[in-house]
Parts: C-alpha cells; sequence; structure tokens
C-alpha cells in the first residue's frame, strides 16, 4: 500500500503524518508513508484543503486531521 | 456504524448539548458562587473580580467556541469548498459570485497553510481572480475564532457587525480588485494553470455518508478547533482580566478617541505586523473598548490583526509577484480604515 500525505508543512499536516505512522506501525499494515510538500504534487491530486491523506493515489481524507480510529478504518478497509 | 455504537453517540450529543446550554445560562451565578463563595475571594477587590472575570469568560467562549465550530463543521460537511467552486465555475451568477465566494470564505474554517492550494485551486477552474480575492480576504478576516470570540465578549450586535462588514469587505474588494487587470502580477508558473484552466462541467456527487456517521467527525473537528487555540484563549483572557483591573479608565482615549482622524489609520497601521491569533487579541481589544475606545476603532484594529497577516504575505508570494501582493494588502487596508470610520460615524 502506497499511503501519502499532502501538505506543505502545516502543524496540521505533521499531525497527520504522525498518526498515519502510528496507525500503519499499531496494525502492522504493510505500507510506504511519503510526505507530499511540493504545492504543485500537491495541486496535482486536485486538493485545495491541505493536508489530505492519499492511499494508492487516491485521495481519502481532505483538509482535516481524522482520529486514529478513522485512518485505522481507511487503512484496513 | 454498528447500532451500540450509534445508540450511545445519540444518547451523549442528547446529554451533552442541553448540559452546555444550560452551563451556558447559568454561567454567571455558578463562578460567583465558585470565585466568592468556595475560594471565598472578595468581589470588592481588584483581584476577586479579575479571577471571577477570567473564569467567566474562559468558559463561556469555549462553550461558545465548540459550538460555533461545529455548526460552521456542519455547513462545511455538506457544502465543501470543492462544491463551491463547481458551483461558481459552471452557474452564470450575475455579480453575486463575488459574494457567494465571500460567504463562504466566511464559514470555512480557515487554516492559513490552505490558502496556496485553495488560491491555485480556483485559479485552475477559470475562476476569475476578483472572486478568488473575494474569498481570501474574507477568509481569514471572518472565521469561528473570531465569531466565538466577539459573541462572548462584545455581544451579538457587535458580532454581527463585525460578521456582515467582514463579508461585504469581501465582495465589495473582491469586485473592485477583479475590476483590474492583475493577473499579469501572478507568479509564471500561475500564469501557465491559468491558460490551461478548464470549465469544470463536472457535477458535484453527494457524498452519501449518512449524518450519524458524519457526526463524530464534526464533533471530533469542533473539539480539535477548540483544543488548538485553547492555550491562547487563556492567555488573551488572562491579559484581559488583568488590564481590566489595573487599566484606568479612559487611558486610551488620549491617543485613539474617535474625535482625533488619525485614530482609526493609526490603530490599523499597528495592526498589520502584529500576527496574533483572534483568540489572543480580541479579550484585549475589549477592554481597550471598556476604557474609551470607539468600538469602530476597534473593529478595524482587529480586522488588520487577523485579515493582514506577513506570514501570510510571504505564502502568497508563492503565486503571486510582489506588486500584487502590495496591491492586495493595500485595498484591504484602505477599506479596513474606511470602515473604522464609517463605524464610528454611525455607532
Amino acid at each position: 500500500m502506497e499511503i501519502k500525505i499532502l501538505g506543505a508543512g502545516c502543524p496540521k499536516c505533521k499531525t497527520l503524518e504522525k498518526v498515519t505512522r502510528e496507525v500503519v506501525e499499531q496494525n502492522g499494515i504493510d505500507a510506504s508513508i511519503t510526505k507530499v510538500e511540493d504545492i504543485m504534487e500537491i495541486m496535482k491530486f486536485g486538493v485545495m484543503t491541505t493536508p489530505a491523506l492519499v492511499v494508492n493515489e487516491k485521495v481519502e481524507i481532505k483538509g482535516r486531521v481524522p482520529s486514529a480510529d478513522e485512518i485505522k478504518q481507511v487503512l484496513t478497509k | 456504524m454498528e447500532k451500540i455504537k450509534k445508540i450511545k453517540l445519540i444518547a451523549s450529543v442528547a446529554v451533552v448539548l442541553p448540559a452546555l446550554i444550560v452551563l451556558y445560562y447559568f454561567l454567571q451565578p455558578l463562578v460567583d458562587y465558585l470565585t466568592y463563595g468556595l475560594i471565598g475571594l472578595n468581589a470588592d477587590s481588584h483581584l476577586g473580580a479579575a479571577i471571577n472575570f477570567f473564569i467567566y469568560d474562559t468558559i463561556k467562549i469555549l462553550i461558545l467556541l465548540f459550538l460555533i465550530s461545529s455548526l460552521m463543521g456542519l455547513v462545511n460537511a455538506y457544502f465543501p469548498v470543492d462544491r463551491l467552486r463547481i458551483y461558481l465555475t459552471t452557474k452564470k451568477l450575475y455579480g453575486l459570485q463575488y459574494f457567494f465566494a465571500s460567504l463562504f470564505g466566511a464559514i470555512t474554517p480557515f487554516c492559513s497553510c490552505s490558502s496556496i492550494p485553495l488560491f491555485i485551486g480556483f485559479v485552475k477552474g477559470g475562476i476569475p481572480l476578483g472572486v478568488t480575492f473575494a474569498f481570501l480576504i474574507t477568509s481569514p478576516l471572518v472565521n469561528e475564532v473570531a465569531v466565538a470570540m466577539f459573541l462572548g465578549l462584545f455581544g451579538i450586535k457587535a458580532t454581527l457587525i463585525y460578521a456582515i462588514s467582514g463579508i461585504l469587505l469581501g465582495t465589495i474588494g473582491g469586485f473592485i480588485l477583479g475590476k483590474f487587470k492583475l493577473d499579469r502580477y501572478l507568479s509564471d508558473w500561475v500564469k501557465e494553470i491559468q491558460a490551461n484552466s478548464e470549465r469544470e462541467s463536472e457535477q458535484w456527487e453527494i457524498d452519501q455518508t449518512p449524518f450519524i456517521d458524519r457526526l463524530p467527525i464534526i464533533i471530533h473537528e469542533g473539539w480539535e478547533i477548540v483544543r488548538k487555540v485553547l492555550v491562547y484563549v487563556i492567555i488573551g483572557i488572562a491579559i484581559g482580566a488583568a488590564m481590566h483591573g489595573y487599566v484606568p479608565e479612559n487611558f486610551f482615549t488620549e491617543y485613539l478617541s474617535a474625535d482625533k482622524w488619525y485614530a482609526v489609520p493609526l490603530a490599523v497601521i499597528l495592526a498589520v505586523p502584529m500576527y496574533a491569533n483572534a483568540a489572543g487579541i480580541v479579550p484585549v481589544i475589549q477592554v481597550f473598548v471598556a476604557k474609551g475606545v470607539p468600538l469602530g476603532t476597534a473593529i478595524a484594529f482587529m480586522m488588520a490583526v487577523v485579515g493582514l497577516s506577513l506570514p501570510e504575505a510571504t505564502l502568497l508570494k508563492k503565486v503571486m509577484k510582489w506588486k500584487l501582493i502590495g496591491i492586495f494588502f493595500g485595498t484591504i487596508t484602505v477599506f479596513i480604515i474606511l470602515l473604522g470610520y464609517l463605524f464610528n460615524l454611525i455607532l
């Protein structure tokens, strides 16, 4: 599974990255996590509100920091 | 969601929401009892009054902030900014698009880190620069934190004046900026995006998630906003409470009273380099007003603090040239000053 965290480096984006990493680790999910900070790259996903969570090139959550439970649901569905 | 979770959720909302409202209405006697009764402070002393004021205002504002953030979250769950973009690009709105963009700037929770993606998203969708500016002006100006703080400290009338004039400022400012040919001052890569922009033909895909499944997310978001500004609310109100007791009445009137013509521009110019968030600044402004500064000057100051920030200017540098940033900020500054004069005349 390929996870991308979109965000130009605001506190919310960092929180999302941290929570996602925790969820992946705790649940033993096989995934690579990359942080996308370049604005041009972010715009390719068509999101207008950051941070955003992208799983296998699909935008799952945008504009907010979801709870660990929600991330887990998205990653394990 | 499983049934048991649903029932739990409904039950807790049914308990917590009325409890918050009851607490809000009986807060003053409760805090009086706590500070003067239980702790035994003297109600006539500076210290007693300041502590009472501090506890009362903090709790009141946190309740308001949570309720308003959740309400805005609710609106946004059903009308997110993506939907606004499609709406603005596909409907003929006869000038009302400036107003809609501005209104949505007001009700979307603002995070300065989203302003660039939003800007590009609008440009990419072929939305005219003026309409984009209307959104960009109002978004930081009227936000959930500012509204909650105003409501808690100045009451409903001042809050309405603040919110409505903020939305009008965005509408008119965007309209006027749109009249000038400013597109040439965009950064080159943004111009390229603009040239390749396409009017979206797609329909808004209605998210079928049932309300009950969205509710926890909305409440969680509301709570996150409260948590994030909590410390600023406390610091701001603590400073306000301290100043209340110790700054003499009419302290500021000498420099910032209504009959001094330079008071409004001075307040606005002083505010531009200040990058305080609304939570920290409103309690201090409230003291200013209590000590003799007219409300119009105070509102102008507040608008300049949250609406014109240097960090935002540097962020915008990525998408526009300095000249455009200057024109953008200059226009808003002039409008805020005019608003300040207007309020001092009519309030």
